[in-house]
């Protein structure tokens, strides 16, 4: 883990900071160099919201799914949740197995 | 049996129970680096101040065998005591008892001396070292745990509340320091979390220690839960003792007044701020060049520190400051340091103690993280904070002061009492560089040297707008002031505003962007 130590009496480490079009000389936290970029949702990619363990899953490679269909279950902190798809197409690749523990923002299934 | 003889009991069964959970576990206790509770309440108090009270106080628990067991003092040593004469209540949870484990009568025995504290408008410390709820009691050491929680609500902002983590402080158990207004955590020694790493392992597969997860560098420079970081329990004391002399007893008092004192020589403000307002320069030595003694007690010192914090004092009385660092994040507001900022300012005004703020920033953090992190709510409580806050308020704008991050760094607009401006100060409702590009777009596409055509629009707009003065002839401030003069006319603001009132619309209370 980063931790972010200033020794204010060096100007050493300055780092450009760009607000407004006007570049300013500063020092970055590790908070603000560790930020994650936010990913744009693609409904083709279904990705694990919560971590936990793939209970079944009820499609195929090559399936056809329409909007609202089952695709499967992940159960996290003792919850089934059951996955749809909001899309309609056909299903191009599973990459989780039943049984599989999975961590957040696994790729679960991918919607062609 | 003889009054010598009744005395001689007495003493025996103190003794018996000032053992705390044995020798053994005193002694295990002191293995791991930690000092037991007796010792911690005798090291932050003055010598011999310490009053115990409850000290007989038996837990009622009958399940699981317990009615066999007795627990000295429940756990927990309570009681009344000084630190440099100023009255404070205490309790310490002592962990060699059962883990120093919360019940419903070591609950009941805080929940007194926190009633105490409030009835006698004197502050309340409280040492956490609990392995958390008493499991054998059930309900009832929830109850325990409920009625603390309610009871920092209500003496929130009526006496000032400092918790101290000196050990584990887990689950439930950490919202009655969650509630308080200081939080103290120890290297290695303290550890907070809501769901401990073995759940998190059980149910997300995610694996961590306790040090990551919870621990006095993950809370001061991370989470923000902890306000002071310390190496080692006598350094925390020290933090502790040296707070209180800056803090007054509760809401109806002052703090103490101390002799004046003029700023080291070797803090100088011209020498601090560099010309040009794009280059950084360490906020607190200017703080340090205004302040008696050059004295200043920083809050929060690792977490967000775009924005400073703290306690110092001028002519002797304890002022709050408020500052924008621009060595850090060239000081922009973010979701963090406007939660910081606003919590503190809400203690000052709780607690009579004027508020300082001395500006030089550019803005807002811009960024998805930022905007979806809900920037808005949080920013807002910085608005809200300053607006609400009736102690003198008194405002230096340094360097730059744009758009809303001018409003919202206690600006006239927000009720400040007085808003100087050094000759430095560019109050825009943004940087010339931002500026330009819009206001002359078109001039600057159109131009055969686009380049050329905006460094000479910058330079304009820079010459007319980034400085002090168009809002000195709206009187959006009140005087253009040499920085050399700045603590002089601090003192004078703040002697003149001792009998400052403001009368506010009657309501329960406001509804904060929490």
């Amino acid at each position: 883990m980063g931790f972010h130590h200033f020794d204010m009496s060096k100007e050493e480490n300055l780092k450009k900071l760009e607000i407004d079009s006007t570049l300013y000389e500063t020092k970055l936290t590790s908070k603000y160099l560790n930020r994650k970029p936010v990913p744009i949702k693609d409904p083709r990619k279904l990705t694990a919201f919560i971590p936990g363990i793939i209970r079944k899953i009820h499609v195929r490679e090559g399936m056809k799914i329409k909007p609202g269909d089952n695709l499967l279950v992940l159960e996290a902190m003792k919850m089934e949740n059951i996955i749809t798809s909001s899309i309609e197409g056909r299903v191009k690749k599973i990459y989780v197995k039943e049984g599989e523990t999975i961590m957040r923002n696994h790729i679960l299934i991918e919607i062609e | 049996m003889s009054l010598a003889q009744k005395i001689f009991e007495l003493f025996k069964k103190k003794e018996k129970i000032q053992t705390g959970g044995g020798q053994k576990a005193l002694d295990k206790q002191a293995s791991m680096g930690k000092m037991s509770a007796r010792e911690r309440i005798k090291t932050l108090l003055d010598p011999n101040s310490f009053h115990e009270y409850d000290l007989f106080v038996e837990h009622m628990c009958k399940d699981f065998d317990m009615d066999k067991k007795m627990l000295a003092a429940d756990g927990v040593i309570t009681g009344t005591g000084t630190i440099y004469g100023h009255p404070v209540g205490i309790f310490a949870q002592d962990f060699t008892v059962a883990g120093g484990s919360l019940g419903l009568m070591h609950a009941r025995k805080i929940t007194k001396i926190m009633d105490h504290a409030v009835k006698l408008g004197i502050p309340l410390i409280g040492i956490n070292d609990s392995g958390g709820a008493r499991i054998q009691e059930g309900v009832n050491s929830l109850a325990g745990y409920g009625e603390i929680f309610y009871r920092n609500t209500l003496a929130s902002g009526v006496i000032p509340q400092i918790s101290v983590i000196l050990g584990p402080c887990a689950g439930g158990a950490v919202y009655s320091p969650a509630l308080t207004d200081f939080v103290f955590v120890v290297d290695k020694i303290s550890k907070m979390f809501i769901t401990g790493p073995e759940v998190i392992k059980t149910v997300l597969g995610e694996e961590i220690s306790m040090e990551d997860l919870g621990g006095a560098r993950v809370q001061t420079e991370i989470t923000g839960n902890a306000h002071f970081f310390s190496n080692s329990e006598v350094e925390c004391f020290d933090q502790i003792k040296r707070l209180i002399t800056f803090i007054p007893w509760n809401n109806n008092a002052k703090a103490k007044t101390f002799p004046p004192k003029s700023p080291k020589d070797n803090y100088k403000i011209v020498n601090i701020i560099p010309p040009i307002s794009t280059k950084p320069y360490d906020i607190r030595n200017v703080i340090k060049a205004l302040c008696d003694d050059s004295d200043f007690f920083e809050i929060q010192e690792g977490w967000a520190a775009n924005i400073v914090i703290g306690f110092a004092r001028l002519e002797g009385d304890t002022v709050g400051i408020v500052a924008n660092q621009p060595m850090v994040m060239a000081g922009v507001l973010d979701v963090d340091s406007s939660d910081k900022a606003a919590r503190f300012i809400r203690f000052c005004d709780a607690f009579n103690i004027p508020l300082i703020t001395l500006v030089d920033l550019p803005g807002y953090l811009p960024g998805v993280d930022q905007e979806h992190a809900g920037v808005i709510r949080h920013g807002a409580k910085l608005l809200y904070s300053y607006s609400e806050a009736t102690v003198p308020k008194i405002t230096v704008i340094l360097r730059k002061a744009y758009g809303g991050g001018y409003i919202a760094m206690c600006s006239r607009h927000l009720g400040a009492d007085f808003v100087f401006a050094w000759p430095t100060a560019e109050i825009a409702v943004m940087g010339p560089e931002g500026a330009a590009n819009i206001i002359f777009r078109n001039e600057i596409m159109n131009a055969p040297e686009p380049n050329e055509m905006r460094k000479l629009k910058v330079q304009e707009y820079t010459e007319k707008f980034a400085n002090p003065y168009i809002a000195a002839a709206n009187g959006h401030i009140d005087a253009v002031i040499n920085p050399g003069e700045t603590r002089d006319y601090l003192i004078h603001s703040l002697k003149i505003s001792v009998n400052k009132s403001e009368s506010r619309a009657k309501k329960k209370h406001g509804i904060p962007p929490f």
